[in-house]
């Protein structure tokens, strides 16, 4: 495991935590005054803090540092979590995610914001809680007399506190000789002095590899001499200034303690001395050998904030509190260390650490195990599941060919297997689900933020929020999602005088909710604003020549002129939703992920935005259509209805042109087989059926196939991955004859049969 | 096989043969893999010519290539007599339609004999040598040259 494994797992982890925090806070914003709320919001900040220490992400460490030390002051009750206390954190939270995302994948982020909210948090800190302030002050003193003695010395009741004594260890800060209990054992002790010459850096051994290495033979304490350590500024970076002095016990006999030096032997200066036995064999119970180095820093981290903790008055608790926040953070750094902490441990560290993960484990709410699964593997399985489910139903077809009573007992073996294929199928789709709650919590940050810039008084209510949907379709969710949110507290909601003057309270409420229905996802997003102002609505799309003037629309079909392209009712286009991108991206992105959405409005009572989406995409509801002798699927969400052509209801238009009258309005009649080019001539629309179809430019058209074999769900295959993109073509899909079949891109076919060709089209898209 | 059998010590490279009408070809068989019986394949909008359409090969989508008409001869009319050699170049499957698979051969480098100074465009685009064993002459394609590319490709 390398060290950028290493960090993909801390930055993994930063988003658990993350979502923590800020769960934490919106609990806390409705005013759960639960301390372990309080304290898993601290633990949360703390952990991340943790981890950054230990990758040198100084931005991220000293912001996590002021945000800590104000969630501390709450945490020992010094500072109400009032709202506007909350709305801080809240905003500090989202500096926090922001300053994540920045080490992670670069960029930069709005400094002046974060450095304002610094200033913020150390004002609540400090300002508003004047008694944290002066307590501060006299413990001060002593925070820095503590330093030098460490921890495990200043409070030894609590076996947890001694986690801290990894740092002063490890980092040879202090010795702990006169920590160490006295113990007689029965093996026999050696007493190695080791002093490490510049030579032993530079040949790239590692002081603290060999003493771990050591600390395997047996029971250990470890004596840092830094006698030789000049001032800073004349220290020699690569020089090498400390030696060791170690007790050590074991049955493995002075050759195996010196074959741990064996390739250092000539870097330093070594000696090793048998001791009586039981004469200077120190017991280390409470101590513990070299640690790897990861771990070492959290540690250390952990230990800087103990002076923190001491401050308080109840200095015992706080004490242990600290403590099982950096046992949590030690315990996610062990997980990062993997293999190499596990093995470095000596069976008393092992055990601590172990203790330290169980306390860590008890402090965070005990969540459900799980494990990190590279995405890869999953979509393997699927597809594999995916075959499994076409070759059983290609089984089924020829038994039933082969089987006219249908009574043999192969039959029945094959209906078991067939349900047994659905359980498989269902189950490997339920490992790519996912709730929709991480897209929801950041919807909250969305509606934090336009509040803000708005002057609005907004409240976000989600529901459903464990609601599970494929994990692409949420990927894909988030940014039209964004973008309602946007448009309902900008447009939306009313100014909190205007609320009020309409008699509703001031602050306006935005509704998410997700739940399941027959099979798909159902989101509604709904407010309580104005509502759509159809007038205005109706005068723009008469402006913006979308309708006639005299049209005679039902207040339904105004309402959804709003998703056509260009479409935007706010007087003067704000810098918020009037970014060129109306409610026609939002319909577009819907209806590319195979969704549909619907909006119906009260005036006065606010807007309700309905979105239906399928559960995955990997498995698309067709219609079965034949053309020209080949079968085609049309995905479902495209068909608004099918009819069966009357011949007084088509008429011919220009040369090659005809036109379908339905209910007394003409639609352009396509015919999919001309346009794919699988007959040379127009059929007779007499002998076929079409199907009314809804196209991404909101226009209708009446697609004229032969014949409709029926409605399925088919699992969809790409085509590119072994040819090229098709023209007029989504994907392919295997039916259950074993044959492959074309999925209809109906958008493609429809914008073809505006004229534009479908060749030109891909050959564009191929050069773009 | 014949051939297979002497040359087998030898070493050298493998190539599998095979028919079209009265002309004999042949594929490294590193890129072949395996050979199936025709099956009917789902054609194409707007595909070209010697594109045949698409099978179904456990699941995955490959499209079938009429290796006659690819080569610029007549188009094959698929019987259930006829094979496809499906064969992989970089992350791409196709399947060619071909009459029969006629011999493996285990020959050395040696024994390609460049291709005839011609100006056919055959002999420029497909065509990386030919072979003369026990008397027939089997012609060495370039597999590449013979898949299907895409507009972006060619651009």
């Amino acid at each position: 495991m390398d060290m950028n494994e290493i960090k993909e797992i801390f930055f993994q982890e930063c988003e658990e935590q993350l979502a923590e925090l800020e769960s934490g806070l919106l609990r806390l914003n409705d005013g759960d005054r639960d301390p372990e709320t309080v304290n898993a919001v601290f633990r949360a900040v703390h952990s991340i803090k943790g981890g950054a220490g230990a990758f040198g992400l100084d931005d991220l460490v000293s912001f996590a540092h002021v945000f800590e030390t104000t969630l501390d002051c709450v945490r020992s009750n010094k500072l109400e979590p009032t709202q506007e206390v909350l709305k801080v954190m809240l905003k500090s939270a989202d500096v926090l995610a922001d300053l994540t995302n920045v080490a992670r994948d670069g960029g930069s982020v709005d400094q002046a914001r974060s450095a304002q909210l610094i200033r913020e948090l150390e004002a609540l800190a400090k300002g508003e809680a004047p008694p944290a302030a002066s307590a501060a002050e006299p413990a001060a003193p002593k925070a820095v007399a503590a330093k030098p003695a460490p921890v495990a010395k200043a409070a030894p009741v609590e076996p947890v506190v001694n986690e801290h004594g990894f740092a002063p260890v490890a980092f040879s800060f202090d010795d702990f000789g006169g920590d160490e209990d006295e113990a007689v054992s029965d093996l026999p002790a050696y007493d190695i002095v080791f002093k490490p010459k510049s030579e032993l850096y530079t040949k790239g051994n590692e002081a603290t590899l060999l003493l771990r290495d050591l600390s395997r033979l047996g029971e250990m304490s470890i004596h840092c001499n830094m006698d030789s350590l000049p001032p800073l500024d004349q220290m020699d970076p690569e020089a090498a200034y400390f030696s060791w002095k170690v007790s050590i016990k074991t049955d493995k006999g002075e050759d195996a303690v010196r074959s741990v030096f064996e390739f250092a032997e000539w870097d330093c200066d070594l000696e090793v001395t048998a001791m009586e036995t039981g004469e200077a064999s120190e017991s280390a119970s409470d101590d513990l050998p070299m640690q790897p180095v990861p771990f070492d820093l959290s540690a250390l981290d952990g230990d800087l904030d103990v002076p923190l903790g001491v401050v308080e008055e109840e200095e015992q608790i706080a004490a242990a509190q600290e403590a099982v926040a950096a046992a949590e953070t030690a315990s996610n750094v062990v997980q990062m260390a993997g293999n190499a902490s596990r093995a470095a441990a000596s069976e008393k560290s092992a055990a601590a650490a172990a203790a330290a993960q169980n306390n860590a484990q008890q402090a965070s709410s005990a969540a459900a195990p799980t494990i990190r699964v590279d995405l890869d593997r999953v979509d393997r399985l699927i597809n594999l599941v995916g075959e499994l489910v076409i070759n059983q139903a290609m089984l089924s077809q020829s038994v039933i060919e082969n089987d006219s009573n249908g009574v043999s007992s192969i039959n029945m073996g094959l209906e078991e297997l067939q349900q047994l294929t659905r359980e498989i199928q269902d189950s490997v789709m339920a490992i790519r689900a996912q709730p929709v709650k991480p897209v929801f919590q950041r919807m909250a940050r969305t509606v934090r933020e336009i509040a803000d810039i708005t002057g609005k008084s907004v409240r976000l209510v989600t529901e459903g929020e464990n609601t599970e949907v494929d994990k692409t379709v949420i990927d894909k969710l988030a940014e039209p999602l964004t973008h309602m949110i946007r448009n309902a507290v900008d447009h939306g909601l009313e100014m909190p005088e205007k609320r009020l003057a309409a008699g509703k309270s001031a602050e306006g409420t935005v509704k998410l909710t997700a739940k399941h229905r027959s099979g798909r996802i159902v989101i509604e997003l709904s407010d309580d604003g104005a509502g759509i102002n159809r007038e205005k609505v109706r005068q723009k799309a008469i402006d913006n020549d979308l309708i006639a003037a005299d049209a005679n629309l039902s207040d339904e079909e105004i309402d959804n002129l709003i998703f056509h392209a260009g479409f935007s009712t706010a007087d003067k286009v704000s810098d918020l939703s009037g970014r060129g991108v109306g409610m026609d991206v939002v319909k577009r992105s819907i209806q590319a992920l195979g969704g549909r959405i619907n909006i119906s409005s009260k005036p006065g009572h606010g807007s309700v935005f309905t979105m239906s989406l399928p559960l995955t995409l990997a498995v698309l509801d067709g219609m079965v259509v034949t053309v020209a002798g080949q079968t085609l699927v049309v995905p479902l969400t495209a068909i608004v209805e099918t009819l069966q052509p009357d011949a007084a209801a088509i008429h011919s238009f220009g040369a090659t042109q005809r036109l379908i009258s339905i209910r007394n309005s003409f639609c352009p009649l396509v015919d999919v087989g001309r346009i794919l080019n699988f007959r040379a001539t127009q059929a007779n629309p007499v002998e076929g059926v079409a199907l009314l179809v809804e196209s991404e430019g909101g226009g209708q058209r009446a697609l004229m196939v032969d014949a409709i074999q029926g409605q399925r769900q088919v699992v969809i295959k790409s085509l590119e991955a072994n040819y090229t993109h098709v023209p007029g073509i989504a994907a392919a899909t295997i039916l259950g004859d074993g044959r492959v079949a074309l999925i209809l891109d109906v958008d493609a076919v429809v914008s073809a049969s505006r004229g534009q060709s479908l060749q030109l089209e891909s050959s564009l898209a191929a050069a773009g | 096989m014949t051939y297979l059998a002497k040359n087998l010590t030898n070493g050298g490279r493998e190539l599998i043969a095979f028919r079209i009408g009265d002309q004999e070809f042949c594929v490294n068989v590193m890129s072949v893999r395996e050979i199936r019986g025709w099956t009917p394949a789902t054609p194409m909008p707007h595909a070209p010519r010697y594109v045949l359409g698409v099978i179904n090969l456990r699941g995955a989508v490959l499209p079938i290539i009429d290796l006659s008409a690819r080569l610029g001869m007549r188009p094959a009319e698929p019987t259930v007599r006829h094979v496809i050699i499906v064969t992989q170049v970089k992350d791409k499957v196709v399947g060619l339609l071909v009459e029969a698979v006629s011999d493996i051969l285990t020959i050395k480098d040696e024994d390609i004999q460049p291709t005839p100074d011609m100006t056919s465009e055959f002999e420029r685009t497909f065509a990386r040598g030919i072979l003369a064993i026990e008397g027939r002459m089997i012609c060495l394609i370039e597999l590449e040259a013979v898949f299907p590319h895409s507009e972006s490709e060619a651009a």
